[in-house]
């Protein structure tokens, strides 16, 4: 990339410590050594399996986990490896998290208004006549109205809350938003209301972003750049519909080929796509390719080497840790 | 085509809740044949699961009341009924799985023995024999290690065994129907495609009709033979996969397909929301359920619920942008042609 990055995590690694079991540390391998670049208004899709470590690394990076090792830098700055209440106070307004699960994320037993303006009155001098209307106004851009503020979430609906997730996450301006699974909760016609407003919410605000989800054709439709992860590491890196269209990579060919279009003449084409076996335990594991036992190109060295995440020879946009490449 | 396994009619149901009577499903009928998968799409809350609920007498009642309807089974009325012939319906000719595994098995139970128990209950095995045959679906649904999984519990399971688990207990006495709830929801994209093709070669392998509910068309598309679109408790539009797809002639089918995103490289596709929600069921529209939300909804849509036309022998359209002296037509979203 030509322009400095925006924010960019360099060897970012978390583990999670679950004590000793039989004498033996047990150690999650949530995130090992991730870094991954993100561009001024760019938006980075992050996708993966459950378990691969996407939300892990959404949380870590805008600091609320505490990082095993490696860094986060926002223009060039180190952010704190552990975060005080101060950092956070620093930092909530340039970077924010809109969550998955619209339900489990509003307090119910605060109004709208309150839950959209409790940044504002925490992170500014703003005066309540001012909260109240920006709150007013925020609601009325993520296409709700004004007078809802004084309701409570219960009286929305998941499509309605994830817009107030969004207005909250929004009122502060960050410069830089991370998207966990934004849509997964939503039904399609809501998804695409909801995708548009952070379409419209990119270009009016120049926001960069980082967009978390695994719903692969919903990735490509939003992203720049799309990262592929797989227990804890990034397989793949590349343009999002170069990722898309020809994956180099043997987990992203699988994850693209077990995607069901909407279209029954592909659908009745497509030879069965499926691989054995599920994602393995992230806890202790050991050197070699994460994806081994469950690729069907595995080679002897995959066993015991791990690939690291490479330029491909003849397109330098795009990186993959494979040995095949 | 031949007889139906299943023929459902005009299926009304009701519930009764402190906010008034919500009409849950208004007037549903469909037919299932042999061999062959019925997939019934919508959003949530427009019917889908009460329908099949309703039919296997798996609602709370009260709450819950089924005003009409018929589903036959070999000429039987099974709504109401525990079993055909001294054949239980529930378990022995209808099978069911659900979207959550999770809570949908005992935690406190072996997986073999909750397998088992239908066997028991169903088909008359002795303990012995039905454990052995657990050990056998759990093979034939692929789960590894079977002899040493049957003896495991649910929480030893990650989430695409355990559905594999309630799979096999739901074919257990060979039904001739599954019934599939939102079976892959929970999952992520390479378990479901385990499933899915797990699924179909069960069809495939023992013929039994499969009813899918599901919010995803990419699984429409690769399961379905036949498709109901679902909206606010009616059947807005009914075909084949192709006709639904290719022909698609109900505004709310064609405002689903432009919801989602295109997997073609040229195309510059934007998304196109529906705009607004679900009507209120407590107090349904006079007319077409949609009509709040269709874009070509005209004065009629209003006022009266639309007929059911038939496009061809296979597909029905419930709008009445069908009728003779209509003034709005709406030509269907083709993404590619399609040889009659």
């Amino acid at each position: 990339m030509s322009q400095s990055p925006l924010i960019e995590t360099i060897n970012l690694t978390k583990h999670f410590d679950l004590g000793k079991q039989g004498g033996v540390r047990q150690v999650v391998h949530a995130l090992d050594g991730i870094s991954l670049q993100i561009a001024e208004q760019e938006i980075l899709g992050l996708v993966g399996e459950s378990g691969s470590g996407k939300s892990t690394y959404g949380k870590t990076l805008i600091g609320l986990h505490d990082k095993t090792a490696g860094e986060v830098r926002l223009r060039g700055e180190t952010l704190p490896a552990h975060y005080h209440p101060r950092d956070f106070e620093r930092h909530a307004t340039s970077m924010q998290m809109i969550f998955q699960d619209p339900y489990s994320s509003l307090n119910p037993r605060m109004t709208v208004g309150e839950i959209i303006g409790e940044g504002l009155k925490l992170h500014t001098k703003a005066s309540a006549a001012e909260v109240r209307d920006k709150v007013t106004g925020w609601l009325e851009q993520v296409g709700l109205q004004g007078e809802h503020a004084g309701r409570y979430p219960h009286e929305f609906s998941g499509g309605q809350r994830q817009r107030i997730g969004i207005a909250r996450a929004m009122i502060l301006e960050p410069e830089f938003v991370v998207c966990d699974e934004p849509i997964s909760a939503l039904d399609v016609s809501v998804q695409a209301q909801v995708i548009n407003l952070l379409d419209d919410l990119k270009a009016s605000m120049g926001l960069t972003m980082l967009f978390i989800a695994h719903d692969l054709s919903m990735v490509r439709y939003v992203s720049d750049r799309m990262a592929v992860m797989y227990l804890g590491m990034v397989v793949e890196l590349g343009p999002a519909n170069d990722v898309f269209f020809s994956p180099k990579h043997p987990y992203t060919e699988v994850l693209v080929a077990s995607n069901p279009e909407p279209d029954p003449i592909t659908e009745r084409s497509r030879a069965s796509t499926t691989i054995s076996g599920e994602i393995p335990s992230p806890v202790n594991v050991g050197a070699g390719c994460r994806f081994a036992s469950r690729c069907p190109k595995v080679m002897d060295i995959c066993r015991s080497t791990t690939p690291e995440l490479n330029p491909l020879k003849d397109d330098s946009k795009r990186q993959v840790a494979c040995h095949l490449f | 085509m031949s007889q139906p396994l299943l023929k459902v009619e005009d299926l009304r149901v009701e519930f009764d809740t402190y906010g008034g009577i919500v009409q849950a499903v208004r007037g549903v009928s469909f037919d299932v044949y042999a061999g062959k998968t019925l997939a019934i799409v919508g959003e949530s809350g427009c019917g889908k699961s009460v329908t099949v609920q309703s039919m296997m007498g798996l609602i709370p009642m009260p709450p819950g009341r089924i005003v009409s309807g018929t589903a036959l089974m070999h000429d039987v009325d099974i709504i109401g009924r525990k079993e055909i012939d001294g054949r239980d319906i529930r378990g022995r000719e209808i099978g069911m799985i659900f979207q959550d595994p999770m809570t949908s098995l005992n935690p406190t139970m072996s997986i073999g023995d909750q397998i088992a128990e239908p066997l028991l209950v169903h088909s008359g095995y002795s303990k012995k024999q039905a454990f052995a045959r657990a050990v056998e679906l759990l093979d034939m649904t692929r789960i590894p290690e079977a002899e040493k999984r049957a003896r495991q519990y649910p929480f030893e399971f990650s989430g695409g065994m355990l559905q594999r688990a309630m799979i096999a207990m739901a074919i257990a006495c060979e039904p001739k129907m599954l019934i599939a709830d939102e079976p892959t929801t929970a999952l992520d994209v390479t378990i479901q495609a385990q499933i899915l093709d797990l699924l179909n070669d069960l069809r495939r392998e023992t013929g039994m009709a499969i009813i899918l509910i599901t919010h995803d068309l990419g699984v429409v598309a690769r399961m379905a033979d036949e498709v109901l679109v679902m909206y606010a408790g009616q059947v807005v539009e009914r075909g084949s996969v192709d006709d639904v797809f290719y022909r698609s002639s109900h505004p709310y089918t064609l405002g689903l397909r432009a919801a989602m995103p295109v997997n073609d490289r040229s195309a510059e596709h934007t998304l196109t929301p529906i705009d607004g929600s679900p009507p209120d069921l407590f107090h349904p529209p006079k007319g077409c359920g949609y009509c709040a939300r269709c874009p070509n909804a005209m004065k009629i849509c209003e006022d009266s619920d639309p007929e059911v036309y038939a496009m061809s022998e296979t597909h029905t359209s419930r709008c009445w942008q069908h009728h003779p002296s209509a003034t709005v037509r709406v030509a269907g979203l083709h993404y590619r042609e399609v040889e009659a």
